[in-house]
């Protein structure tokens, strides 16, 4: 596999008020394949939106990417010009947010927002450029994508809005799709939806994806394979199908325990409290020394406190950073 | 439609009773006079003292129209809402004000629902104060009180809402909720927007206070597996009706409309080796 995307041993910080500064991500690396999804798993403050936002520098004015590398097709992102940036931001790589009410422009009908991005990347006439403009949205709307095209985003219900901001994404045909939290607003019929436009972008256009979520659940069926975020490290990464039905990291493992299996539920388990991971990630600090998860881990050991685990290979391209399995 | 009172307790009077509750607006159309639309056409249930019934079904069903009718915060068309054995729907706006600090709402989004100019302390002593039961010097304890029922540490009392997580702020929005002695809380959407390992911890507290304080719930949501888990009942709205109605357990084993096993299938789950294939 030739990566189109590597990642190695990235590190961001954030500057605080004060003079001190958060570590977001400390050494995470991975590739991505052409065509792969790649799904990120984390909670809030494991560094996942950090990861999206520092591989194309658009981290805030007090984030730092103090040591690693992001080669994307060869080129190291993180030494690019800023006019080399512009020119792969939105053409070669694009970005999907949450929240695509507030990513769309209100006042600017769904065709003027999509032309707009075509426009500034493509130096062709403005009728192919409305022409292109017609059919993607066409693509991705099956039916009435002629009212669509002409509504402004308050007129479109959330997953058409979604859909507007995927064909945004996708207009320059990038090579990668980086989607943060795309379907958290959705409801469950709506993000399925979504995630088969994914699927099926993916499949004839080659797009390869990284796929950012909180919920494993979404990742099922979808990511070919999957990393799993904790206090900005690598805690697991592996095939999708290997991580989500047999997790190896106490982590993974404690937070699928946690969630309530729909038609495993009878009537005796009903109301009972559901097996939790100890305490709160964004509320109380990492420890400095020894392995981020040991203040919560289960399954804790002597060697935990004292140093860091490093990524231990279980085979299969399956990854785990824990003491257990010999880190 | 037969109202049945909700599994948890048959032989108890409902707590809460939804009687062809209808609700319509008048949106604004592009072309054309303002056509009706009913966000609630005919709705019945009934929640039993201490139960917990879970509203399910797609955005735009109504859910969350049901939620602001119970609340008082819209008042319905027509139809009944019977709580603690009066019609809401029937008061007068002085009584119905009386009323409504005994049904508390808990929002999706607690940093939304919460005051970012105010401190923990002045967001839990507000509702104690407008209630005007306790002493000054009670106030304080009190609120210190509630912030140990939904396992806030009290050395949390001085920050402000952007200073805690998100499921510090969801234990907050309980608290005060919970400040006024609520008989029903409404759950619109209360877990969604947390990550998965907090909706465990907001779920257990859920269940504990429901059985110290035998807090009856509204647990409106489009998460099947948080509804199977924590609900006695199930009602499943499309288009501002209920389509089907029953003990979770059997709705969700043995669905019998086309509506509910929809649902069903669109939600993603770890453990469905083989999901149906996505489409576009």
């Amino acid at each position: 596999m030739v990566p189109i995307l590597e990642v190695q041993d990235l590190h961001v910080s954030y500057s605080l008020p004060g003079g001190a500064s958060y570590a977001a991500l400390a050494g995470v690396s991975f590739q991505l394949g052409a065509a792969e999804i790649l799904g990120v798993l984390g909670e809030s403050g494991s560094g996942k939106s950090t990861l999206a936002a520092s591989l194309l520098k658009l981290l805030p004015s007090n984030g730092n990417i103090s040591k690693g590398s992001v080669l994307f097709e060869s080129k190291d992102l993180l030494c690019a010009s800023a006019g080399e940036l512009q020119q792969i931001r939105g053409k070669r790589i694009s970005l999907v947010y949450q929240e695509p009410s507030v990513a769309l422009h209100p006042a600017l009908r769904a065709s003027e927002q999509v032309f707009q991005v075509l426009a500034a990347h493509e130096s062709v006439g403005k009728s192919t450029l409305r022409k292109k403009t017609r059919q993607l949205l066409a693509s991705l709307f099956l039916k009435e994508a002629d009212r669509i095209s002409n509504s402004y985003p308050h007129q479109l219900s959330g997953g058409q809005r979604q859909r507007v901001l995927i064909a945004q994404a996708i207009a320059c045909r990038p090579s990668l799709l980086i989607a943060d939290e795309p379907t958290a607003m959705l409801d469950p019929t709506t993000q399925r939806e979504i995630l088969g436009v994914f699927r099926t972008l993916r499949d004839e256009l080659g797009l390869a994806m990284i796929f950012i979520t909180h919920n494993p659940a979404l990742l099922a069926g979808f990511a070919d394979r999957v990393l799993v975020l904790y206090g900005g490290r690598v805690a697991e990464l592996g095939p999708g199908r290997t991580v989500l039905s047999s997790p190896r990291h106490p982590y993974t493992r404690a937070l699928f325990q946690s969630m309530p299996q729909i038609l495993e539920t009878t009537d005796n388990q009903r109301k009972t409290k559901l097996p939790v991971i100890a305490g709160d990630s964004s509320a109380t600090p990492l420890p400095l020394e020894g392995c981020v998860f040991e203040p919560r881990c289960p399954d804790r050991m002597e060697d935990c406190r004292k140093r860091e685990p490093v990524l231990v290979n279980l085979g299969e391209s399956h990854t785990v950073s824990c003491f257990k399995y010999g880190g | 439609m037969e109202v049945e009172t909700s599994h948890g307790g048959q032989n108890m009077q409902p707590l809460l009773k939804v009687e062809k509750v209808v609700k319509a607006y008048y949106p604004k159309s592009a072309a054309g006079p303002r056509e009706k639309l009913l966000a609630l056409d005919g709705v019945s249930f009934a929640i039993a003292q201490g139960g917990t019934l879970a509203v399910v079904g797609e955005s735009g069903s109504g859910k969350s129209t049901l939620g602001s009718c119970i609340s008082c915060l819209e008042i319905p068309t027509s139809g009944s809402i019977w709580f603690e054995g009066r019609d809401l729907v029937a008061l007068r706006e002085g009584e119905r004000r009386r009323v409504r600090p005994r049904i508390q709402l808990i929002f999706q989004d607690p940093s939304n629902s919460l005051n970012p100019r105010w401190s923990v302390e002045e967001i839990l002593l507000e509702p104690l104060i407008l209630q005007g039961r306790l002493k000054r010097e009670e106030l304080k304890h009190r609120a210190v009180a509630l912030m140990a029922e939904v396992g806030l540490s009290a050395e949390l009392f001085q920050r402000w809402p952007a200073q805690l997580s998100g499921g510090q702020r969801q234990r907050l929005a309980i608290a005060r909720a919970l400040a006024l002695e609520p008989k029903l809380l409404i759950l619109d959407e209360a877990l969604s927007a947390l990550d998965c390992s907090v909706q465990a911890q907001i779920a257990n507290l859920l269940i504990e206070l429901q059985r110290t304080l035998g807090m009856t719930y509204l647990f409106i949501t489009h998460d099947l597996a948080m509804a199977a888990h924590l609900a006695d009942e199930i009602v499943v709205m499309n288009r501002g009706r209920v389509v089907e109605q029953g003990p979770a357990e059997k709705v969700l084993r043995h669905p019998k409309e086309e509506i509910t096993r929809h649902l069903l299938a669109a939600m993603p789950s770890l453990n469905r080796a083989v999901r149906p294939p996505l489409e576009l």
